[in-house]
C-alpha cells in the first residue's frame, strides 16, 4: 500500500480517461533524446531492414514515400510519466514493408541515424501495431521529434518509438538496444507499468 | 512470446534487482531561490547511485489518487541521505507540495537511482564541459559535487544560463568553488537581467558565448547538456558545430510539462 501525503490532493480537475498506472496526461510534446539532434539529408536517407540471413531491404526516401501510408490516431506514453492522447500521424506499416521478406526471426533490434538502438520482439511489429511514421499533425516530421522518419510502435513506451530510424536488424535472438541496456525495461508495457529492469 | 526470451545476460548487466519503493523522510531543507527548494531525504537501504541520475517521487492523496514524477539527484548521497531539488513549476501537480507543503519529518516515496546514460564517473579524468539552461544545473551540480568528493583533477568548465542572478541555485556553493581554483570553472550567461556592473546586456547563450565558456572540441571534453528543450537543442548544436563528437554530447531536457 502506497503511504499517503498528508495535505496532498492532485489536481482538482483529474483526467476522466484511463491512463497507465503511473501516468499524467500532457497536451505538449515534450522531446527526450540521449544526445545531439542529427540531421539527416532526404536524398541520403536509407531506411534497411536486414535479415537473420543477413539479406538486406533497403528504400529510399523517394520509396518509402510511395509504399501505401496509413494515418494512425493513436495515444503515446513516455516513461518519464507524460501521456499524450489522440496524436496523429502518417507512415507506413511495418508490415507493408516486411510483406515479401522471408524471414523466421523472432526479434527485431531497430536502428537509427546517430547510433539509437532498441529491441522488440518481432510480434509487436507486426499486425498493424508498428509504423515507419514522416508526419505528424499533417506536416512534415520535425527533426526533434524524430524527422525525417521514426518508428512509431504506440502501444510499448515511448523509447521504443525510436527517433531518425535507419532500420530494421531481424535477430534470432534478443539483443538489447540502448535503454534497455542501461536499467530500463526490455520489454517496456505502460500498461503494466515495465518502466526499468524487474518491474 | 515475448515474455519467455528475456536473456539472462540483461539481468547480469543490470547488477541490481528490481526498483522498488522506498519511503523516504524528508530531513531538513534549503530555499535555492524564491521557487526552488533542495530537499534532504533519508532513504532507509539507499543503494547509491551515480551524478547525473534521478529518482522517481510518487504521491498519494487520502482518496488513492497517487502521481509520480521524476527529478534529478542533486548530490552524491552521504550515507541514507539523498538530495533532490525541485523547481516550482506554475501549475504543477507535483512540484508544489514538494516546495512548499512537505515539512521536515513528513514520509514521501521514492525509487531509483534511475538513468545510466546522463552520468559522470568519479574515475573520469578527462575534461568536462558542463551546460546548465536554468534547473538544469541540478544533475550537473551533481558531478561537480561528485567530483570534489572524489578529490578528482578532472578539468571542468561549467557555463550556466539562468534567466536572473537571483534564479541561480547554489550560488554561495558556486562562487567558492570557482575563487578557490581547485579546477572547476564557472561561467554565467543572463538571458533576462544581469547583476550589477556586469559588462554585458542579457542576452540568449549564443555560440560566441559557448565558445568563450567552453573547452575546445580539439580537447575532446565529455559534454553534459542540460535544460529545457529548446535549450538543449539550441546548445546540443552548438557544440556539434564546434566539433565536438556527438557522441561526446549526452543531454538531459526538463521539460515543464505537468512538473
Amino acid at each position: 500500500m502506497p503511504i499517503v501525503s498528508r495535505g496532498f490532493h492532485g489536481r482538482a480537475r483529474r483526467t476522466d480517461v484511463t491512463l497507465p498506472p503511473g501516468q499524467y496526461l500532457t497536451r505538449d510534446f515534450p522531446v527526450l533524446s540521449a544526445g545531439p539532434t542529427p540531421r539527416i539529408p532526404l536524398e541520403k536517407w536509407r531506411f534497411v531492414i536486414a535479415t537473420e540471413t543477413g539479406q538486406e531491404h533497403s528504400w529510399s526516401w523517394q520509396e518509402l514515400l510511395a509504399l501505401p501510408s496509413d494515418q494512425p490516431t493513436v495515444d503515446i506514453h513516455c516513461v518519464t510519466k507524460w501521456s499524450k492522447l489522440g496524436t496523429s500521424w502518417r507512415g507506413v506499416s511495418v508490415d507493408t514493408l516486411l510483406a515479401g521478406i522471408d524471414t523466421t526471426a523472432q526479434f527485431a533490434l531497430v536502428r537509427s541515424y546517430g547510433g539509437y538502438t532498441t529491441n522488440l520482439p518481432l510480434a509487436d511489429l507486426l499486425d498493424g501495431k508498428a509504423w515507419v511514421a514522416y508526419q505528424y499533425d499533417n506536416a512534415d516530421l520535425a527533426p526533434a521529434h524524430g524527422g525525417p522518419a521514426r518508428l512509431l510502435v504506440p502501444h510499448l513506451y515511448f523509447w521504443k518509438s525510436a527517433k531518425w530510424v535507419s532500420g530494421i536488424q531481424l535477430l534470432q535472438q534478443d539483443e538489447p538496444g540502448f535503454w534497455e541496456s542501461l536499467g530500463y525495461h526490455n520489454y517496456g508495457d505502460p500498461w503494466r507499468e515495465q518502466r526499468y529492469q524487474g518491474d | 512470446m515475448a515474455r519467455a526470451a528475456v536473456p539472462g545476460r540483461l539481468a547480469e548487466q543490470a547488477g541490481a534487482g528490481r526498483l522498488i519503493w522506498r519511503v523516504a523522510t524528508l530531513a531538513a531543507t534549503r530555499q535555492e531561490t524564491p521557487t526552488a527548494r533542495t530537499l534532504l531525504l533519508d532513504v532507509p537501504g539507499w543503494p547509491g547511485h551515480l551524478a547525473g541520475q534521478h529518482v522517481d517521487v510518487r504521491l498519494t492523496a487520502d482518496d488513492g489518487y497517487s502521481t509520480q514524477r521524476s527529478y534529478s539527484l542533486a548530490g552524491p548521497a552521504a550515507g541514507e541521505r539523498i538530495e533532490l531539488t525541485v523547481q516550482q513549476v506554475a501549475d504543477g501537480e507535483v512540484s508544489p507540495y514538494l516546495t512548499q507543503d512537505l515539512a521536515p519529518g513528513d514520509p514521501v516515496e521514492i525509487r531509483g537511482p534511475v538513468g545510466g546514460w546522463f552520468t559522470w564517473p568519479p574515475t573520469g579524468t578527462g575534461p568536462v564541459q558542463l551546460v546548465a539552461g536554468g534547473s538544469g544545473i541540478v544533475p550537473l551540480m551533481a558531478m561537480v559535487r561528485a567530483r570534489q568528493l572524489a578529490v578528482s583533477t578532472a578539468p571542468f568548465r561549467l557555463l550556466y544560463s539562468v534567466r536572473s542572478p537571483d534564479q541561480v541555485y547554489y550560488a554561495s556553493e558556486l562562487t567558492s568553488l570557482a575563487d578557490r581554483h581547485v579546477g572547476v570553472e564557472v561561467s554565467y550567461a543572463y538571458t533576462r537581467a544581469v547583476p550589477a556592473r556586469w559588462p554585458a546586456r542579457p542576452r540568449r547563450l549564443d555560440a560566441a558565448a559557448i565558445a568563450a565558456a567552453s573547452w575546445p572540441a580539439e580537447l575532446a571534453p565529455a559534454c553534459y547538456v542540460c535544460g529545457p528543450t529548446a535549450f538543449v537543442e539550441t546548445v546540443a548544436d552548438i557544440l556539434v558545430s564546434f566539433g565536438h563528437d556527438p557522441s561526446r554530447v549526452k543531454t538531459e531536457r526538463f521539460g515543464p510539462t505537468g512538473g
